[in-house]
């Protein structure tokens, strides 16, 4: 988080966690390592000047941002930049329940081109999220310079979701990433999320726990996931689903 | 990782020196946090530099550089390479 | 299914996936991590036919700023350039500023008188309101234009962690986390994003003695008085190279004053209400980037510092209008300013300060930009006409008023080490939850500098000194 309008003042009370009570076509989530550049992607996609300073942990204060493209209105959420997702940290919590639980209709992963190894890590723990995710490879420009060859068509094939090239600090490679977010989001793009197959008894066990847990949550909910952090021992993840179902009563109140 | 566990940490590594992660001795969160930042058997990591008081020193990990204090560096067993 | 059912069932699952994981320990978790990096180590070596080396520009630049023999050094000189930078860029602006400003005062005055507005509104709009937006301009913007922009470029730069890494060691032997170094660093600009940003500290005791200590850090709307203060009595109120020069370290001590202040009460804090050890440190050296200097500068200009401006003037055009108001009224042959500064004035006179000084300091709670001009006001409420256009007519009325050096230090270190602004205030409610360690945020700060004045103003006037 910088120094700025949302951060100085009076704003900084103003901010609310979990509020993406928000309006329009589609809500994109925006996740990544820390330092990938995805202050700046959120900034060349909204217009938006939410400051991005270089030092880990800034956006602590979540940011919101509208643009509009291919006649949809589209809300994006800059989440707090996390190498992992397993909930270690208030941040991860942060960004793994919005993931999780607040249905965004597609998460963009800020991955930085020069360090592919460790931003693959995070990308791997949305997948296993959610299948609507979008690689945006940021960082080409810096990536080319340092001569680092990148074999995108082979990592998108791979990783069964759209890869997108872009140096966001140039305007490179934006359009195709909005085409993608909203072809995506509107379900038009054909996803073959690679699975994490872990050894025997610990997939057991979460075929199991992922049956009892059926029909106790909603069908967006993806239970292998559930189980897996369950047997994990990451207990957050039950506040999260009380969070959403709460959310959901209130909505079904509202809504009959 | 079949590599014999020694007696060697991250702090015992000089700076420049490299070493193959092999066993965390901490528990709970602080291991959970040391395996996200990619601190796991069989990583190579390098001791990059220390702090001018002599403590933290930054290590490069997994294409980053972090540093750790030595009461987190201390409990990293590593086998020099 | 009811919800309550619902929860039950959740419960037992819970349970059954726990027995599961306690029969591997920490098996699980390592299992976990490893495959995940494991397949992403697998993947990106498919996909990437240059191994990731970082330049050895970065490492070079770091072995200069982190070396044992250079890395403080280097830190105290940039710390000095970049108000020196900031003094020396805002003098000539401040004064035009200035100038520009009480001109239209003047003029402001003239169309008052002449179209026969009866004296108090005169004095409620352009006495009260006006001068003290003005002031607040003509000192608060150029040092604000100048300071956001080299700060905001050395952030982006990545030098922040740099910081922190060099002062982790001292945080640590104060039972405190080195990311306070991040926080401090944010308080320059503003305390209550400094405290918001003491979040990045995991351990909820570090955070704490974080945000406790915060307001240590000079932030924007206290540094212009330190500045104004420094170069009327350390440079006499002429800009000349020595002044400036001269200025600036003294503003730099006064940092370093504040950095002191806060590892001690960090150290007291470890030992007394937040006692416990130093949780585990992790902090990222990031790649340094090129800022983008337009963007930074658009970006300085038109958020932080017109944000920060607004805010200030907010405050100041009531607060202008107010004093001007309380410096009018009469009560018997004393204004309510002039009464409740005599009243305050043995308290002021034990700690080095006076009466007006510490009324302004109260009533300067809700931005701290607003201290000095209720100041000015409270004292041109005794009579004194007085052309208000350059530093020199400000060191003319404080000397009229009896300021001494002392008077000038007392104030300097009052402003560090005082309770935090309303605003900060509120944030730290907010972020902590709790009103004890809000008040204790407010206490802890004033008895300080209470305690630091009044030892300064009663051992000077002991031996004779200043």
């Amino acid at each position: 988080m910088g120094l700025t309008y949302q951060s100085s003042g009076k704003g900084a009370l103003r901010e609310d966690y979990l509020n993406y009570n928000v309006k329009g076509d589609y809500v994109i989530a925006l996740a990544g390592n820390p330092n990938t550049g995805k202050s700046t992607v959120f900034n060349a996609l909204t217009g938006l000047k939410q400051h991005t300073g270089n030092w880990p942990g800034k956006t602590v204060v979540q940011a919101l941002g509208n643009y509009k493209h291919g006649q949809k209105q589209i809300t994006l959420v800059d989440l707090p930049g996390t190498y992992s997702l397993l909930a270690n940290s208030p941040e991860e919590q942060v960004a793994r329940d919005f993931i999780c639980f607040a249905e965004p209709d597609a998460t963009v992963v800020v991955v930085d081109a020069t360090c592919l190894e460790r931003n693959l890590n995070l990308v791997l723990q949305v997948l296993e999220i959610t299948h609507k995710t979008i690689v945006c490879l940021n960082l080409m420009d810096e990536a080319r310079r340092k001569k680092i060859r990148i074999d995108v068509p082979a990592l998108a094939n791979q990783l069964g979701v759209p890869v997108i090239p872009t140096a966001a600090r140039n305007g490179e490679g934006l359009t195709l990433l909005k085409d993608t977010i909203n072809s995506v989001a509107a379900d038009k793009t054909e996803l073959t999320p690679m699975r994490l197959i872990y050894d025997a008894s610990l997939e057991v066990a979460i075929r199991e726990l992922a049956e009892e847990l059926d029909p106790l949550l909603p069908p967006q909910i993806n239970r292998r996931w559930i189980a897996l952090r369950l047997i994990d021992g990451d207990y957050t993840v039950i506040d999260g689903i009380r969070k959403f179902l709460e959310k959901k009563m209130v909505k079904e109140v509202f809504a009959s | 990782m079949n590599t014999m566990i020694g007696n060697d940490t991250l702090v015992s590594l000089g700076v420049g020196q490299r070493g193959v992660v092999t066993a965390l001795a901490t528990e709970g969160i602080g291991r959970r946090r040391m395996l996200d930042l990619g601190f796991i058997p069989g990583t190579i990591v390098e001791s990059v530099r220390r702090s001018p008081a002599g403590d933290p020193t930054a290590y490069f990990i997994r294409g980053v550089m972090i540093a750790l204090r030595s009461e987190e560096s201390s409990k990293i067993f590593v086998n020099p390479v | 299914m009811t919800d309550s059912a619902q929860f039950a069932d959740l419960t037992k699952i819970v349970k059954k996936a726990s027995e599961y994981g306690q029969t591997q320990g920490d098996g699980v978790r390592d299992q976990i991590v490893s495959h995940i990096y494991g397949e992403a180590e697998r993947l990106a070596a498919t996909v990437v036919t240059c191994s990731n080396q970082r330049t050895d520009w970065d490492r070079k630049v770091d072995n200069i700023i982190t070396s044992r023999l250079l890395g403080y050094p280097l830190m105290l000189a940039l710390l000095g350039a970049v108000f020196w930078v900031t003094i020396s860029g805002a003098n000539v602006p401040s004064e035009m500023l200035a100038n520009f400003l009480f001109g239209i005062e003047e003029w402001l005055s003239v169309l008052f008188i002449s179209a026969g507005a009866p004296d108090w509104l005169h004095g409620v709009v352009v006495l009260g309101t006006y001068r003290g937006l003005a002031w607040v301009v003509a000192v608060m913007l150029p040092p604000m234009a100048i300071f956001f922009p080299i700060f905001t470029m050395l952030e982006d730069l990545g030098y922040l962690p740099r910081v922190a890494f060099n002062l982790d060691h001292a945080f640590k032997r104060v039972g405190a986390h080195g990311k306070q170094a991040l926080t401090m660093s944010m308080g320059f600009g503003c305390n209550a994003a400094g405290v918001i940003a003491a979040r990045i500290i995991d351990s909820p005791r570090e955070r704490l003695i974080a945000i406790l200590t915060n307001n240590f850090v000079p932030c924007n709307g206290r540094f212009p008085a330190l500045i104004a203060i420094s170069m009327i009595f350390v440079a006499g109120g002429v800009f000349s190279a020595y002044g400036t020069l001269a200025a600036s370290a003294m503003v730099v001590v006064m940092v370093l004053i504040g950095i002191s202040v806060t590892l001690a009460v960090s150290w007291l804090l470890s030992k007394t209400f937040l006692k416990g050890e130093p949780s585990s440190f992790t902090l990222e050296l990031p790649p340094y980037r090129k800022p983008q200097i337009i963007p930074v500068i658009v970006r300085s200009l038109f958020d932080r510092t017109a944000f920060v401006l607004a805010r200030a003037v907010i405050v100041a055009a009531p607060a202008g209008a107010l004093t001007w108001v309380f410096a009018n009224i009469y009560i018997g042959d004393l204004s309510i300013i002039g009464h409740v500064a005599g009243w305050l004035e043995p308290f002021g006179r034990a700690i080095g300060l006076d009466g007006v000084i510490i009324l302004a300091f109260i009533l300067g709670m809700p931005a701290n930009e607003i201290v000095v001009p209720i100041m000015v006001m409270s004292y041109l409420s005794a009579g004194a006409m007085f052309e208000f256009d350059s530093l020199l007519a400000f060191r003319e009325l404080l000397l009229a008023q009896n300021w001494t050096l002392l008077t000038a230090l007392n104030f300097m270190l009052f402003s560090l080490l005082h309770f935090p602004c309303g605003t900060t205030l509120l944030t730290i409610r907010k972020e902590t939850g709790s009103l004890k360690w809000t008040i204790l945020a407010a206490v802890i700060p004033t008895v300080i500098a209470i305690l630091v004045c009044f030892s300064i103003a009663q051992g000077v006037r002991l031996f004779n000194l200043l």
